[in-house]
């Protein structure tokens, strides 16, 4: 090989080496508008809001005057609802995923089911309001409560779990299994006591990202029928009396973060937008927490599996 | 595992708010419809609750007067906000339903148009240049102020107003281009009227119009167009004097509640109602909206009193109509 050679060489790893930065440039822009549209956005709900986040705020009922109105009813409202759509989507997703991955025979009816379970994520929110207007609050009777809602927001995240429970499934590599049914254990006993245990970090991450969705809705919790003005908290899900747990809060009419935020948008004193802007700083503040917690508790996860 | 923490959650939460929640079970008050009735019906309620000291519980929703009608027919709820009286088919499914309802107006909503400040020309407006405007046909064509009046100079017309949704646009629609809905549909258009609050401060030849609260919080923005009233001949500017004159016509409407005559016998909605009629005058003003006449109340009081059911309009909007002559006529159901 002469020296030209080796140059034209050098020449070719040098202009492909810039065409490698150039993307890696591209990419960290494109990475760019999206980190630095959620912070622009949220540095100006904390600058425009952090004056009125006070302990006042957050015990407040909501109010025509706008200094003294608070969402104490609104993230209350918000947290139970959120409770009974991680009670509903969990498990039903949760176990329509492992019966997918794990019992299903694989034939054409699967293959549908999973071609719909991959649609209905893509399905807008507002057409999971109106199912759940009429099957939910009239069908079943539940009414404008916040069972009602609750499940509707767990349907609406129920493809998300199923989808994040299969993918963290398929990630156990298939000699556990081998070794489990090689030992003599059943399925059940080999979902019980492996897939699911391994898999849990993966699900985890698909109920955050589920619930994060959800705790933003407004459009299905319009329709079936949040509440904008509410002074009172739903009854007391603990009480002092045996059996110490009532279920009366399912039932309690209710309204949730987003549509206290929604409303004080659209109210003409200027004041109010302060207020709805330390609402949204809540809100993210309330998804990123329980996102963080997502974080920590994967991590204590994944430390205890070794394979 | 996971379900020990998530009862740990609950347990957390609930000790929360556990010394919240009242002993007895308190009654409660259902109301929902319109967002424009909303700030007074709040206002109201909010008073309500703090003068029975937690027994009676108040819920306001925002559906829409129209939504707000489907749930009252429905028997869903005890009162129902509207910006607009009942229409013929509302008045349908109420009967079908079996459902008697007193009509009581509550305040005025005043639509008031404005300009940007910058604007020097425009001292006053007539309906029937505003119909020039804003009537279908003016669609793609009125693009100029000197379209519309030759005094006017040759500058862009840029109109901004509620969506088609609102029963703002519903009531402008019929006062002005004489059909309700009936519009160009080349403005530019939104529900949220902060929005057109910013559109038309931004633009020197914008003319847009929303309700009086919004021009009221955005003075420093804005500036109202005297509209010219038809019968005098006069131009006025929106204030609280001329809408309860009557003199600010035809832009100014009156907006109701409609109570169910069967939830009058709960005795919490009655106080409520009544409660409502003789504090609707303070708190109408505090939230920028146009009380009605002391008088005006009082009537509505007698009728809510001696029951009187039914709406005084025929199951349609009326553009200028006092509230002392609807409070004298004889309902129909």
């Amino acid at each position: 090989m002469n020296q030209q050679d080796i140059q034209a060489i050098r020449a070719i790893i040098a202009r492909h080496k810039r065409w490698d930065m150039l993307f890696g440039l591209l990419g960290l822009l494109a990475l760019m508008v999206g980190v630095l549209t959620l912070t622009v956005l949220f540095a100006d709900m904390a600058i425009k809001g952090a004056a009125r986040i006070d302990y006042d705020f957050l015990t407040n009922f909501p109010s025509r005057r706008a200094g003294s109105a608070g969402i104490l009813s609104a993230w209350v409202g918000t947290i139970l609802v959120m409770l009974v759509t991680a009670f509903s989507a969990v498990p039903l997703g949760v176990a329509a995923g492992i019966y997918l991955e794990e019992y299903a025979p694989k034939n054409w009816v699967t293959d549908i089911i999973e071609i719909n379970v991959t649609n209905l994520a893509g399905v807008p929110s507002i057409v999971y309001g109106l199912l759940a207007l009429g099957l939910f609050v009239y069908k079943f009777g539940f009414g404008q409560s916040i069972l009602s809602a609750g499940l509707t927001l767990g349907l609406l995240i129920l493809p998300v779990v199923i989808v994040a429970t299969r993918e963290s499934i398929r990630a156990i590599p298939q000699m556990v299994r081998e070794g489990a049914y090689a030992c003599g254990a059943t399925t059940w006993q080999t979902v019980r006591d492996h897939i699911v245990p391994y898999s849990s970090a993966g699900i985890l991450t698909g109920v955050i990202i589920g619930m994060a969705r959800a705790i933003g809705e407004t459009a299905p919790i319009i329709t079936i029928g949040a509440l904008t003005f509410i002074a009172f908290l739903p009854p007391a899900p603990v009480t002092d009396v045996f059996p110490f747990i009532n279920f009366e809060w399912l039932t309690a009419p209710f309204t949730v973060m987003p549509i206290q935020m929604f409303n004080w948008t659209s109210r003409p004193e200027a004041a109010f937008q302060v207020n709805a802007a330390a609402a949204g700083f809540i809100l993210v503040f309330m998804t990123l927490a329980m996102n963080g917690v997502a974080i920590w508790l994967r991590y204590r996860l994944r430390r205890n599996i070794k394979w | 595992m996971n379900v020990r923490k998530i009862a740990t959650l609950t347990a957390a939460v609930g000790a929360l708010f556990a010394s919240a929640s009242a002993l007895a079970a308190p009654t409660l008050v259902k109301i929902d419809g319109s967002s424009t009735v909303f700030p007074i019906t709040e206002a109201v309620a909010e008073e309500f609750q703090k003068a029975k000291k937690g027994t009676v519980q108040v819920t306001v929703g925002i559906s829409g007067t129209g939504g707000g009608f489907k749930k009252f027919c429905r028997g869903e709820i005890d009162v129902s906000n509207a910006s607009r009286p009942i229409l013929d088919k509302e008045m349908a499914d109420c009967k079908a339903a079996g459902i008697k309802y007193i009509e009581l107006p509550v305040a005025f909503d005043a639509l008031t148009l404005v300009m940007n400040p910058k604007n020097s020309f425009l001292k006053q407006i007539t309906a029937a240049e505003l119909k020039t405007m804003w009537e279908p046909a003016a669609q793609g064509k009125i693009l100029k102020w000197n379209q519309v009046n030759a005094a006017w100079p040759d500058t862009g017309l840029k109109l901004f107003g509620p969506g088609a949704d609102s029963g703002t646009f519903d009531y402008f629609t019929e006062a002005i281009v004489g059909k309700s809905k009936s519009s160009r549909g080349d403005f530019t258009a939104s529900e949220d009227d902060n929005v057109l609050v910013q559109g038309v401060s931004r633009d020197t030849g914008a003319l847009g119009y929303f309700g009086f609260a919004y021009y009221v919080e955005n003075k420093d923005k804005l500036k109202a167009v005297p509209v010219v009233n038809p019968k005098t001949g006069k131009a006025v500017e929106p204030s609280l004097e001329a809408v309860i004159s009557g003199d600010y016509q035809p832009l100014s409407r009156p907006i109701f509640i409609y109570v169910n005559a069967a939830s009058v016998d709960k005795p919490e909605v009655k106080e409520f109602v009544e409660f409502y009629l003789k504090n609707a005058a303070a708190l109408t003003k505090e939230v920028k909206y146009v009380p009605l006449t002391d008088a005006d109340y009082k009537h509505a009081l007698e009728n809510f009193t001696k029951k009187k059911t039914g709406t005084a309009f025929g199951g349609h909007s009326e553009v200028g109509v006092k509230v002392s002559d609807l409070l004298k006529r004889d309902p129909k159901e």
